[in-house]
């Protein structure tokens, strides 16, 4: 009662989040007999996780998440993806190649998952690990700080617990880590550096599935989308077949959302009635859930040394989220990450300095070979070329003249094409510019597509029903971010940018308003939280002070 | 740390539930029973002292056999490790006084038979009666320290002595701290609200949870029935007959008359609705 004057609670290791990367962490530590501590926020492991979601098993890395939980692939994923397409389009002409090979590429296995189902089946496997070597998983715990002891970091603070102390952190918190951020590891200044993803999960039979895709029960197939559906927006669609639903979704550059003041959730419908999609979702469209989700792009913010004091950031928050070409693999690496970060712990154990573990850790990231995937040297030299705007608009307008019609649309070219997208070689070294998202496809796609006659009657929900069928237990009067500046210079992006606002729309997150002043009108961005899905958006493109909601509070994903 | 828990069944006075004769008077048979709501405050600061600092809880209840349900509702709530029920056609229609007498015989027996009881924790008067006397008259009867109005709540287990925060009602609300010796009666107040800052208290909450769930699904196998012979007691001091409480009447209170004409709206009626929006204008105010 009253002020604790006894000491912190200490753990040997205290890991925040217990998604894929935290869980992999965990459940290692535990072999190894770590008395270790996992702090979710959520209700349930998985309730505020999102994703694609494809998760790899590759077969050069060093922990695959079937190695660290055997039973995974039958209990906790969905389907195998067994074909991997992707399909340029213009207009109502489409050019499809079969990017099977890059999908194999080093690929053991790789299953279509959700992430409320996957990471709540973890959380229950890492507490039974857990809970053998003293600790265990709590759930409805925010961990919202670092706690320092003569400026060096020795443990965290929560909201629902007293300070507890730990010989080693794991911040496996995710894209918006409040530890990385309190390590000063990561920041949230530039938009080129994330993708923002959103995705519906579209309820449909297993039959159905099976049948309209022309696959087995136990077979599943991937579909990504590029060219000039989404505009000018750097990014692509895909399309992932679960037990029974899809998984449909867009991803695209923050800054080229940023730029074109595109809205996600209409470039997402522009996917989904897409005349190619109505072959599959028909005239019955159900959406069982609509989410978002912020994406470091590794190749620019994987951090090199990933670690601090007692702090290691294992995946997102490391931003150790690889886009290798069209193919996103995050979760395998955080996996990886969570689990050598275990291991160099055990390996360091005894050793004074309290670096040694994130020293030993980002060694044994650099010789796995992880970071060589996350931060490929052949970005790094093709990007200096690649992103200039002269050299992007110069390539771009030979490949929109009959010139580059007649270079990409002759026979030779598809068969080249086909096979330039399946390197991996070359699909590292692929440019952030629109040649690659945009005016490339759109020209494959206008020279090589067959023009397509379906029509179709997708009706997806309004932003306003979207935002009604998601859960939330809403921290009434306590908003989890504040506008720091309401300036629509400064702010108004976020009114176009996150995925639960747009123009013309009072019901989301954010809202631009005219307002009179003295002699004159000013456009103010206001802002109210409860319908925040919690992805980031805002912290990046508009002027905010961001924290995420007490723990059980806010949006909770059921599919995810 | 050996806690018991005292409970109570009461009518199930929610709305939908309870059941009323033409004269007003409760329909006991067509009502169900429901834990009495304010012994939840009692089962969590058991809880709340169980996880702190380990030991058993047992939930004690008297009552019909069918109480057993509440006793179950209890394992499930404070993760109670047993149960006792105290069920005897002897004990029927007792007063505060003889289920005094009867719960302290029945801890007496727990203390002799079962282990050392360190604390009772009892709710704050029950739904039904509101007497608030049973308590009182069980502690005086064991003759501990009674703790009433418990806000907040710390164990000492080394020096045997409990602290505790209390409301005390006046003009003007205080709040006390005090501390007594073990073993002592705690009465929670409504207000009380356990807290579990530490890792290790939420983990062994967690823990306390998962065993319950297993043995809440097979709660006969922890139920032990004492009736007044197993207690030792004289059935001229127990139930009716051992109760002084004469209940003279009791005066239904009659609902007051509506005074307000109601017309009865079809919510798929579109010129109803249309007539509800007209009514309404007029006091918004609007057009």
């Amino acid at each position: 009662m009253g002020a604790d004057t006894e000491e912190y609670e200490h753990y040997e290791a205290v890991v925040v989040g217990c998604g894929p990367g935290g869980a992999a962490a965990a459940a290692r530590l535990a072999d190894h007999g770590v008395e270790t501590l996992v702090l979710e926020r959520g209700v349930e492991a998985g309730s505020k996780n999102v994703s694609g979601g494809l998760i790899y098993a590759e077969e050069s890395a060093p922990y695959t998440i079937d190695d660290l939980f055997p039973d995974f692939r039958e209990a906790a994923a969905e389907r195998p993806i067994t074909d991997y397409y992707i399909h340029n389009i213009a207009g109502n002409k489409v050019k499809t190649y079969d990017l099977t090979d890059l999908h194999e590429h080093d690929t053991d296995w790789c299953d279509a998952v959700l992430r409320r189902p996957m990471d709540s089946w973890l959380e229950e496997r890492v507490h039974e690990k857990t809970s053998e070597t003293g600790g265990g998983v709590l759930t409805d715990v925010r961990v919202n700080g670092l706690l320092r002891e003569n400026g060096e970091i020795v443990g965290v603070t929560c909201d629902e617990l007293d300070p507890i102390t730990a010989d080693l952190i794991v911040a496996a918190d995710g894209v918006n880590s409040e530890l990385a951020r309190d390590a000063g590891l990561m920041d949230w200044e530039e938009p080129d550096e994330w993708f923002q993803g959103v995705k519906a999960v579209v309820d449909m039979d297993a039959d159905a599935i099976d049948d309209r895709f022309s696959i087995d029960a136990d077979e599943g197939v991937a579909h990504l989308f590029s060219g000039d559906l989404f505009e000018d927006v750097r990014g692509g669609g895909f399309l992932y077949t679960n037990e029974d639903s899809l998984s449909i979704g867009t991803v695209f550059h923050l800054d080229s959302l940023v730029e074109q003041r595109a809205e996600p959730h209409q470039l997402l419908d522009s996917l989904l009635t897409h005349p190619l999609l109505a072959q599959w979702l028909r005239d019955e469209y159900d959406e069982r859930e609509y989410s978002a989700k912020l994406v470091p792009d590794s190749k620019k913010v994987a951090h090199r040394e990933p670690y601090r004091d007692r702090l290691v950031l294992v995946g997102d928050a490391g931003g150790q989220m690889q886009a290798q070409g069209p193919i996103i693999k995050g979760m395998n690496h955080a996996v990886t990450a969570g689990a050598l970060a275990a291991d160099a712990f055990v390996v360091s154990q005894g050793n004074a300095d309290p670096e040694s573990a994130g020293r030993r850790y980002t060694k044994m990231l650099e010789d796995s070979g992880t970071m060589k995937k996350l931060r490929p040297r052949r970005y790094d030299l093709a990007r200096t070329v690649g992103e200039r705007d002269r050299v992007t608009q110069v390539v771009d307008t030979v490949l929109e003249s009959r010139v580059g019609g007649v270079a990409v649309g002759n026979p030779v070219a598809s068969r080249l094409l086909e096979r330039a997208y399946n390197s991996p070689f070359l699909v590292s070294m692929l440019p952030d510019t629109a040649t690659g998202y945009v005016t490339l496809p759109s020209v494959i796609g206008e020279e090589h597509g067959r023009s397509i006659h379906w029509e179709s009657e997708v009706e997806p929900p309004s932003l306003e029903e979207r935002i009604g069928d998601l859960t939330y237990d809403t921290d009434v009067g306590n908003p989890h971010i504040r506008l720091r500046d309401e300036s629509f210079e400064a702010s108004g992006a976020a009114v176009y940018a996150c995925p639960v606002s747009a123009e013309d729309f009072g019901g989301g997150c954010y809202r631009a308003e005219t307002v009179k002043t003295n002699g004159g009108e000013e456009t103010l961005v206001s802002l109210d939280t409860q319908p925040c899905v919690e992805c980031g958006t805002c912290a990046i493109v508009a002027d905010t002070e961001w924290e995420h909601p007490r723990g059980g509070k806010g949006v909770e994903f059921r599919e995810g | 740390m050996r806690s018991i828990a005292l409970m109570k069944g009461v009518p199930d006075f929610s709305e939908g539930a309870v059941s009323f004769d033409e004269d007003g008077h409760l329909e006991r048979g067509k009502t169900p029973t429901v834990m009495n709501p304010n012994d939840a405050f009692a089962l969590e600061a058991a809880l709340q002292t169980r996880v702190r600092h380990g030991g058993h809880v047992s939930g004690m209840c008297m009552g019909p056999p069918s109480y057993t349900s509440v006793l179950e509702e209890a394992m499930e709530s404070v993760y109670a490790d047993d149960s006792y029920l105290l069920s005897d056609r002897e004990f029927a229609a007792s007063d505060t006084w003889a289920t005094a007498i009867t719960l302290c015989s029945a801890i007496e027996k727990y203390q002799e038979e079962v282990a050392d009881v360190d604390l009772v924790f009892a709710g704050f008067k029950t739904a039904d009666g509101e007497t608030g006397h049973t308590g009182p008259q069980t502690c005086w009867g064991l003759e501990w320290p009674i703790v009433t109005h418990v806000l907040a709540l710390d164990i000492d287990p080394d020096e045997r002595v409990l602290r505790a925060k209390r409301l005390v009602e006046g003009d003007v609300d205080e709040i006390e701290t005090v501390e007594a010796p073990l073993p002592c009666m705690v009465v929670a107040d409504p207000e009380f609200s356990p807290t579990y800052r530490k890792a290790a208290h939420r983990l062994t909450h967690k823990r306390l949870r998962a065993e319950t769930e297993a043995r809440a699904t097979e709660h006969d196998e922890h139920l032990t029935t004492w009736d007044h012979e197993d207690l030792n007691l004289d059935p001229d001091y127990i139930g009716l007959d051992g109760s002084p409480t004469i209940v003279s009447s009791v005066d239904p209170i009659p609902k007051a008359p509506s005074e307000r004409e109601a017309t009865m709206i079809d919510a798929d009626d579109g010129a109803g609705l249309e007539a509800v929006l007209d009514e309404m204008a007029a006091f918004a105010g609007g057009d």
